[in-house]
């Protein structure tokens, strides 16, 4: 006997003041007295330091041009870094040879390109950061066909590129193995592994680079020598082993002790189930950390100023102490800072992506 | 339809209302999402307002205590008209006691201290004085040996129990229940409905939002029922259910009534 | 009977056939770290005696030789290796006990402004934020130590911020107060003012379980603490003086100096790390759950209480490990004073290393200074945790 038929009223639109820009602002920007005066002061703070930023970057500033030209200018001297950029770039390595280490960057971008993206299965992916190390290495140094290259011309970016990926790619494979053997039940190697993992944790990455450097040394047979370089990538990836065994324990933590009773009852054996059940998920959970490690270590590659060794940095500095072109360090930290921060930034990013498709699932 | 409602009981002299909603309108940006809210509520009566999800409901009883703000219209709780006046807003929700379907008990915060919190900060009750309110309200919702225990450590049922103990301890005029039944395991359900049944059966005012047409049945003295905005159709629950008037109603009643 | 037995058997076999598979592991493992170690340090030995490098502690007894700018203690280069040592762990301490705080402050203003209503206020905390996480620290040291204050006028042309207080690059210089003979007076005043507060604070609390009454407590505490002290110190004549710096010949005499070195290093520090805090902030307060958020409204709680009551406490739930965490980085950060030339216990340890190569003593003190200051920090972390952790069942 349902008779009365239901008609919708119609929509309205909102009374005037509802939507649109005013109340956007109002709502945004002005919404009490404390919010004006913040929004004022934030306008005066931005107007006070744009038009001073703006000449100085780009209206005042020198694009070509002599360091005198420079001096003679307000703004900022750009053409320094332009005549400087191979030094920033590849340090001090021999510049006719430069298609190596340009080379080495491209299959860099190309193998990040492969991982990110997931085309190649995981298998082919640690294949090709492995081949990714030897050939980069292969490449700065020398030998086996190609002219030798000392590692004292090793420097700028690329430097830091390198101490940085093989830094990572080493110790991931060995945090892995730390972290499972603070797991392991047998005592010994435990208390080893949470020894070695709390010590480098506590101490700082400075007096990790110094024991590298001065102790290494020491610790070998007389007359055998290593290079700066290479004691100084031994510390970082000692420095980075430590922290990834700890974001691999909290992934292990995480594992739902029933998929090791599943893995048992399936009868694989201790290795295997680790290896092919509870690792795959561990790291799957811990993506997002892993990938903030790696920014940790891109920045913290920049300690190896303190050490002798000039990394992007490092030439930075040098660079703007050299006689030719002297004074023009704020230039030279702002470009190292951009390349960074796009570097730092656009991983950060890549994680936050990790984090949605992980929470997606 | 109300006066219709008035009318049936010989005219006699009526309750005060206590809520009283005139041509309500409410926008979220551009979109309508209330209209044309015409709703009085008398003291004693309990509603139950009904519909599918997105018609408003939850919007609908929101207002009442400024969780959302109309547009357009007036509501006036207790006498009181509700406007951006923050006096005013604190008035009308020291009135109003609100049940929400997430429970929402302060998880840092003993139930007993949960209880405790309102009384003592915004009707500035002496400790020990809202200890004891506190208690005897706990004891009603049967759930007094868990006052030192933290919401973290309660069931969903009893959860929402100490939630509807929590609003009572305001000695509030008018309860307000936002589907509090809608996210517990069924075996809690009846707990949970058995106190608010007590509740109505004590004469406390209140409007539910529900899906539990058995409650409706029993103890509403109203069914509203909205779609797309608008009240619909309101009536008594025999009424309603049994006969309703308008097409749309119908169809809801089929497809809610038919599992 | 004879079937469970055997299964008895087996079992009993397989355990002990695990057990003896971990006993040979182990001692494996120990023989391998054993041949290792002293393999180590036979190595060690010859090379530290084909370089003429003594060995042991002893050293520390020795005259250290070089000079330290910064010590809060009395120190000269007739002082041995273990004073400089003492000076460099005290600044490394109390460098880290001020970024600490400022870091703090500059997370807290940041966080806060990301969740506040305004969108300007926001964005702007947005983009500090974001340029300071993802450049090194170091960076903005050397920025902050190379660009900043090197470019700030010299001493004789010092930008005046207030009278007495001076910038320029050879530092920032304050007037320092010295105490004169009534002073005494004003710090028991002070004292006074504390124990005051503390007990209006307690009988605040009485009256309000007793009665309702909500006292004024803020007011009244800061009067007191402001209030007190200010009387006293007027009655006792302003027994203060001020160690005023001024120019003479070519740098500015007397007063407070801080150098550029540890400004550069303490601002350095405290914005990078100030940006962490800020996330962790904005994590926590966007971590607490909206509905009870409502529901305190809902109850006819004001803004003020329900911030102060039901978001702070939950949001510190989620705030207090991160940023424990930012503070244990923050002390280890303190070691980059060796790239800017402040004398922390790196700087000073390195300097050491250079004057008579005795690494591994040096390296092992740093590890045990370091190790400790992270130990301290961590106990306090922990204490700190368990008192915001939340009961589940």
């Amino acid at each position: 006997m349902a008779n009365l038929v239901f008609i919708p009223a119609p929509d309205l639109p909102p009374p005037p003041g509802q939507v649109g820009i005013i109340r956007w602002l109002k709502l945004n920007f002005f919404k009490d007295t404390f919010s004006s005066v913040l929004t004022l002061l934030g306008l005066y703070f931005i107007f006070w330091i744009t038009g001073p930023l703006l000449s100085w970057f780009i209206l005042d500033a020198v694009y070509a041009g002599d360091s005198a030209a420079c001096n003679a200018a307000e703004g900022a001297c750009w053409s320094f870094i332009r005549a400087q950029i191979k030094l920033f770039l590849f340090g001090l390595f021999p510049r006719d040879l430069l298609w190596r280490p340009i080379l080495a960057a491209a299959l860099l971008a190309i193998t990040f390109a492969l991982t990110a993206t997931r085309i190649i299965p995981v298998l082919a992916m640690v294949l090709c950061w492995t081949a990714l190390v030897l050939i980069s290495y292969w490449l700065f140094a020398g030998g086996f066909g190609l002219q030798s290259v000392p590692t004292t011309k090793w420097g700028g970016l690329m430097l830091t590129l390198m101490l940085s990926v093989i830094g990572i790619v080493t110790s991931i494979p060995l945090g892995i193995l730390l972290a499972l053997g603070r797991r392991s039940k047998i005592g010994l190697i435990s208390f080893l592994s949470v020894v070695f993992i709390e010590s480098i944790r506590g101490i700082p990455l400075v007096t990790i680079l110094f024991m590298a450097t001065i102790l290494l040394p020491l610790f070998m047979a007389q007359g055998a020598d290593l290079s700066t370089v290479f004691r100084v990538q031994i510390g970082i990836i000692l420095f980075s082993t430590a922290y990834i065994a700890e974001v691999v324990r909290g992934g292990l933590q995480g594992i739902d002790s029933g998929q090791q009773e599943a893995a048992d009852a399936l009868g694989l054996s201790g290795w295997k189930s680790t290896a092919l059940i509870i690792l795959p998920q561990a790291l799957a959970n811990v993506l997002s950390p892993l990938i903030g490690r790696c920014i940790a270590l891109l920045k913290d590659t920049a300690l190896v100023i303190v050490v002798g060794l000039l990394d992007f940095l490092g030439i930075a500095k040098a660079a703007a102490q050299s006689a030719l072109w002297l004074g023009f360090e704020a230039e030279a930290f702002i470009f190292c800072a951009a390349i960074y921060w796009v570097l730092c930034f656009g991983l950060s990013r890549y994680g936050r992506s990790l984090e949605q498709i992980g929470a997606a699932k | 339809m109300s006066e219709k409602i008035a009318e049936s009981r010989g005219g006699r002299q009526q309750p005060p209302a206590v809520i009283e909603l005139t041509d309500v309108h409410k926008w979220y940006g551009n979109f309508h999402a209330l209209k044309n809210i015409d709703l009085t509520v008398r003291k004693g009566e309990r509603i139950v307002v009904c519909g599918p999800s997105g018609s408003g409901k939850s919007t609908l009883i929101r207002c009442i205590n400024r969780l959302e703000v109309h547009q357009r219209g007036s509501i006036h709780v207790n006498g009181v008209l509700l406007t951006n006046q923050t006096k005013n807003i604190k008035e009308v929700r020291q009135e109003v006691g609100m049940c929400f379907q997430q429970f929402n008990l302060f998880s840092h915060m003993t139930i007993l201290e949960n209880l405790t919190l309102a009384p003592i900060l915004v009707r500035k009750m002496p400790a020990n004085d809202a200890v004891d309110l506190a208690m005897s309200y706990l004891k009603r919702v049967n759930i007094a040996d868990q006052h030192d225990k933290y919401p973290g450590q309660l069931s969903g049922g009893q959860q929402q129990r100490v939630a509807i103990a929590r609003s009572l301890c305001m000695a509030p005029k008018v309860m307000l229940f936002d589907e509090p039944t809608s996210a517990l395991d069924p075996e809690m359900i009846k707990e949970v409905l058995e106190v608010m049944v007590d509740l109505a059966n004590e004469g406390m005012t209140m409007i539910c939002v529900t899906h539990e047409m058995g409650f409706a049945k029993s103890v509403a003295d109203r069914v509203v029922f909205m779609d797309m905005g608008e009240i619909v159709e309101e009536n008594t629950p025999d009424e309603f259910f049994d006969n309703p008037q308008v097409d749309r109603t119908q169809s809801f009643l089929n497809q809610i009534l038919s599992h | 009977m004879q079937l469970l037995e055997k299964i008895k058997f087996q079992n009993h076999r397989s355990l002990l056939r695990g057990r003896v598979y971990s006993f040979v592991i182990q001692f494996l493992f120990m023989a391998l770290v054993v041949w290792a170690v002293y393999a180590l340090m036979i190595s060690t030995q010859a090379n530290l005696e084909a370089r003429g490098v003594d060995s042991g502690f002893d050293f520390l007894d020795q005259r250290a030789g070089f000079p330290i700018s910064v010590s809060l203690i009395k120190y000269t280069p007739d002082d041995s290796y273990g004073r400089a040592f003492l000076v460099g762990a005290l600044n490394t301490i109390y460098t880290a006990i001020i970024c600490i705080i400022l870091a703090t402050i500059i997370g807290v203003m940041m966080g806060v402004a990301q969740v506040s209503g305004n969108m300007l206020v926001a964005k702007l905390a947005e983009i500090y934020v974001e340029i300071m996480r993802n450049i090194p620290v170091l960076l903005t040291l050397l920025f902050i130590y190379g660009v900043v204050l090197a470019r700030l006028p010299g001493v004789r042309n010092a930008i005046e911020l207030f009278p007495g207080g001076y910038l320029s690059q050879r530092g920032i210089y304050f007037p320092q107060p010295v105490p004169l003979s009534g002073f005494g007076f004003v710090i028991a005043s002070l004292i006074a003012a504390i124990i005051l507060s503390i007990f209006f604070q307690r009988w605040a609390r009485k009256k309000q379980r007793a009665t309702g009454y909500d006292s004024p407590v803020i007011r009244v505490n800061l009067a007191l603490l402001i209030g007190l002290p200010t009387v006293a110190y007027l009655i006792a004549g302003q027994p203060l003086d001020w160690d005023v710096p001024t120019l003479q010949g070519f740098n500015f005499q007397g007063g407070l100096t801080l150098k550029p070195e540890f400004v550069a290093l303490v601002v350095g520090l405290s914005l990078y790390r100030g940006a962490f805090i800020a996330e962790n902030v904005r994590a926590g307060i966007m971590a607490v759950s909206k509905g009870q958020i409502e529901a305190a409204h809902a109850l006819g709680l004001e803004p003020g209480k329900v911030i102060s009551r039901v978001t702070l406490p939950q949001a510190l739930r989620v705030i207090i490990p991160a940023t424990t965490n930012d503070y244990a980085s923050l002390v280890k950060d303190s070691s980059l004073a060796i790239a800017i030339g402040f004398a922390d216990i790196v700087s000073v340890g390195g300097t050491m290393i250079g004057q008579n190569g005795q690494a591994l003593e040096v390296i092992a003190i740093w590890m045990a200074v370091y190790l400790t200051i992270n130990l301290i920090v961590s106990v306090a972390m922990n204490a700190a945790n368990r008192k915001y952790q939340i009961v589940e069942r």
